[in-house]
């Protein structure tokens, strides 16, 4: 019954991902589809910098300008950023515990299939009569006005990604606080685990506001509601403050696991215990609880008066102490280690001043009145770039090279990520640094092009070529990948040679089955602590024996393909006779799906302890 | 998949568990006469001529409060060990969703 290492055809394996529960696998799928993903965004932000390099171009035009932006916008953020930090958990988290798998590897899936059908959809938008362009915000007043499909297409594509998120985020929340080895307590975790921890209780809270946000769209646009058309008595600004709920917690979404990626190889790379594990503890949990106080600093020029404005400045304002004390704790983790400059080691190491001047940016936005001036100009948009790119994409491709290993056993080549990283960082700073002046100097943002002679040439000409630098640095990835995949040479179980936590005691990549014997966990740095009394593996909790792993299933994949159906009939309702028979079609294949998952008895199967030992023998690298 | 949820008690623990189950009952019986009480007493708030609205809704919406705290403590044992992070969940739900009405209400007003 055991997959184990077998050689299978292609359509073998495409069923095999099809149909997988293993979080291993899951997470590979993660990374490419939130990889394809994150090339079209970055594809989009070219076009959006060669219309922008001078003034008055005529690249593309205005109206479709303002797709690109809208689309780049949206799928960076929900396409490509948040997939990729699922990837990163799915890979790692599990492992990390010393658990066999998540808690609901059915739902793993389901989480998977229905993010990766909502991203489809929202992106067929493009050739079925335009796609969304009213920008990620998608402000009511905006949307309601807007003439094609685009923001239905929004509306129901994230509402179907959203679904597979929240699903991926109680997943998580469930596997951490139940799938724990022995001896893990809460403060053995690793800090990644703790910040996927954090994460997903974020998510938890905050896609809710989302969705409900995203039904108000739906009926105003495609049923004749009017929450938010204030003509028939509804009221706009309800939708920015429901966007916002969600929207800030969002950006923690995003920062909590790329703070978790980092502080685990700042730890590794010093080859120096996390410096005030129980501070940082401390300010991601309360990093994540203020970030629910704070939504209302993207609505300061609202109108929502002095008061409001005041206590959500100071609110905002807050959070920088527990960032600062992640920012000084990272220092003090390099201060006396013994460094190893390896491609996420750098990585890391731009991640704090290319953060920190997003914090320091951040903070002056939400100075209220100042806000006024940087409103809606380039500053903002230089702003969060700074903290999305070099906090949470630095993460993404550090973790990625870290953990790349782990997920595929094979190292991708150092020199090259090197190239990747100084080509990227330089055009990360190129780009968005001049933004800030850009902005001060009173360039609007989301504005298609700008005119001669206002002094912006210059500046936007840098952005441009700044741009193409980081273009050329995922080229150079992309390269090093291929290279890796066909020449890479197999390694064993710590390649990095000094890994500390439990997924570096495990063969690259991990069996199947994660650990043959559940680990004793005998404190933080799991792994660290036996390398350091000189053992060569971990101390097993439980005796060698047959392993309960859970059964493949396609009815994730059709249950999310149920969905997909439906939306596309009730987008066209109105338009075609066809539209509602096909939307409660496609309904009808998920409920029965969830039908027969229901009614069908799947008991799993067991991986018996000869061939588990066997597997043992072969796949260990030590 | 886990499996690790009951562990069947040994037979010695039959006549403490059996009192204990008794007591929960006593409990839950309780519990369910008041809880009728106070429903009875929100439809007699609602109908009762000598209350305005300003005063029977607050009520009705603080016998809610308890009523939900009775089905969660007495028919879903939050109450038992174990349902300490389902308790830390639901409160810092609770919270979090209270201080955004309450910032809605106070300061904000959409
Ligand atoms: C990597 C290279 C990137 C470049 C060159 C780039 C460039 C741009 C540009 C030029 C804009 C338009 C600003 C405006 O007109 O207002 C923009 C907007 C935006 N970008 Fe990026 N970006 C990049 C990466 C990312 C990433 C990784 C994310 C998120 C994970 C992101 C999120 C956004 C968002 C949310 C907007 C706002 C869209 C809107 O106004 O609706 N960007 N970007
Ligand atoms: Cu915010």
């Amino acid at each position: 019954m055991s997959t184990l290492a077998r050689k299978k055809g292609v359509g073998a394996v495409i069923w095999d991902y099809l149909t997988t529960v293993d979080h291993k696998k899951i997470a590979i799928l993660y990374l490419i589809a939130g990889g394809v993903f994150f090339l079209l965004g970055g594809l989009e932000a070219m076009i959006i910098r060669i219309q922008l390099a001078v003034p008055n171009n005529d690249f593309i035009s205005a109206g479709f300008y303002n797709e690109v932006l809208t689309m780049h916008g949206t799928t960076m953020i929900f396409l490509a950023a948040m997939p990729l930090v699922f990837a990163m958990m799915n890979a790692v988290v599990p492992i990390q515990i010393g658990a066999r798998d998540v808690a609901f590897p059915f739902l793993n899936s389901l989480g998977f299939w229905l993010f990766f059908f909502g991203g489809v959809f929202l992106n067929l938008s493009w050739f079925l009569g335009g796609a969304p362009d009213a920008g990620w915000t998608s402000y009511a007043s905006l949307s309601l006005a807007s003439p094609t499909h685009g923001i239905d297409f929004y509306v129901l594509g994230l509402q179907i990604s959203g679904l597979g998120t929240l699903i991926g985020g109680i997943n998580f929340l469930v596997t951490i606080i139940n799938m724990r080895a022995p001896g893990m307590t809460y403060m053995r975790m690793p800090m990644f685990t703790w910040a996927t921890f954090v994460t997903s209780a974020l998510i938890l809270f905050a896609f809710p506001p989302l969705t409900v946000g995203l039904i108000f769209m739906m009926m105003d646009r495609l049923f004749g509601g009017n929450f938010f058309d204030p003509a028939l008595g509804g009221n706009t600004i309800i939708w920015e403050h429901l966007f916002w709920i969600f929207g800030h917690p969002e950006v923690y979404i995003l920062v909590l696991p790329a703070f978790g990626i980092f502080s685990e190889i700042f730890a590794t790379f010093s080859r120096k215990r996390l410096f005030g594990y129980s501070s940082m503890v401390f300010a991601t949990v309360l990093i994540g609880f203020l970030g629910f106080m704070v939504w209302a600093h993207h609505m300061f020029t609202v109108g929502m008066g002095p008061i409001a404005n005041a206590i959500f400045a100071v609110a905002t304002m807050a959070i920088a102490v527990p960032t600062g004390i992640k920012i000084f704790n990272w220092l003090f983790t390099m201060w006396g280690g013994s460094i190893r400059f390896t491609t996420p080691m750098m990585y890391a190491v731009a991640f704090i001043p290319s953060f920190v001047i997003g914090g320091v940016t951040g903070v002056m936005n939400a100075t209220a009145a100042a806000d006024y001036q940087y409103h809606d100009s380039y500053f903002v948009v230089a702003h969060f770039h700074y903290v999305i790119v070099g906090g949470v994409v630095f993460a993404l491709l550090a973790g990625a090279h870290y953990w790349w290993p782990k997920m595929f056993g094979k190292m991708l080549d150092e020199k090259l990520g090197k190239v990747t990283f100084w080509l990227f960082f330089i055009g990360f700073h190129l780009t968005f640094f001049i933004q800030h002046f850009l902005g001060l100097m009173g360039m609007p943002r989301r504005v298609f092009t700008f005119l001669p002679g206002q002094g912006f040439e210059t500046g936007n000409m840098i952005s441009t070529v700044g741009a193409f630098f980081m273009a050329a640095g995922t080229v150079v990835l992309l390269a090093n990948v291929v290279i890796t995949t066909v020449k890479g040479k197999r390694v064993g179980n710590d390649p990095w040679e000094d890994g500390r936590t439990l997924e570096w005691a495990v063969s690259s990549p991990a069996p199947e089955y994660n650990f043959a014997q559940t680990p004793l966990v005998r404190g933080l740095d799991a792994y660290w602590i036996e390398k350091m009394e000189g053992k060569k593996g971990l101390t097993p909790a439980e005796p060698l024996g047959d392993i309960h792993m859970p059964n493949p299933s396609i009815l994730p994949f059709v249950i999310s393909l149920g969905l997909f159906v439906s939306a596309f009939g009730f987008l066209f309702h109105q338009d075609h006779a066809w539209g509602t028979p096909v939307g409660v079609f496609g309904l009808i294949i998920t409920l029965g799906a969830m039908f027969f998952r229901s009614i069908i008895d799947d008991h799993g199967f067991h991986i018996h302890k000869e061939e588990v030992m066997e597997a043992e023998k072969k796949g260990a690298g030590a | 998949m886990a499996n690790h949820t009951h562990v069947q008690n040994p037979k010695v623990d039959v006549q403490y568990r059996r009192k204990k189950n008794a007591e929960e009952m006593k409990h839950q019986i309780v519990s369910f006469t008041l809880m009728i009480f106070l429903t009875l007493i929100a439809f007699f708030a609602v109908g009762y001529e000598g209350f305005s609205a300003w005063f029977s809704v607050p009520f009705i919406l603080l016998l809610a409060v308890v009523q939900v705290i009775f089905q969660l403590y007495y028919f879903m044992h939050m109450s038992h060990k174990g349902h300490e992070l389902p308790a830390l969940f639901i409160y810092g739900g609770v919270v979090v969703a209270f201080v955004t009405i309450w910032a809605f209400l106070t300061v904000v007003w959409i």
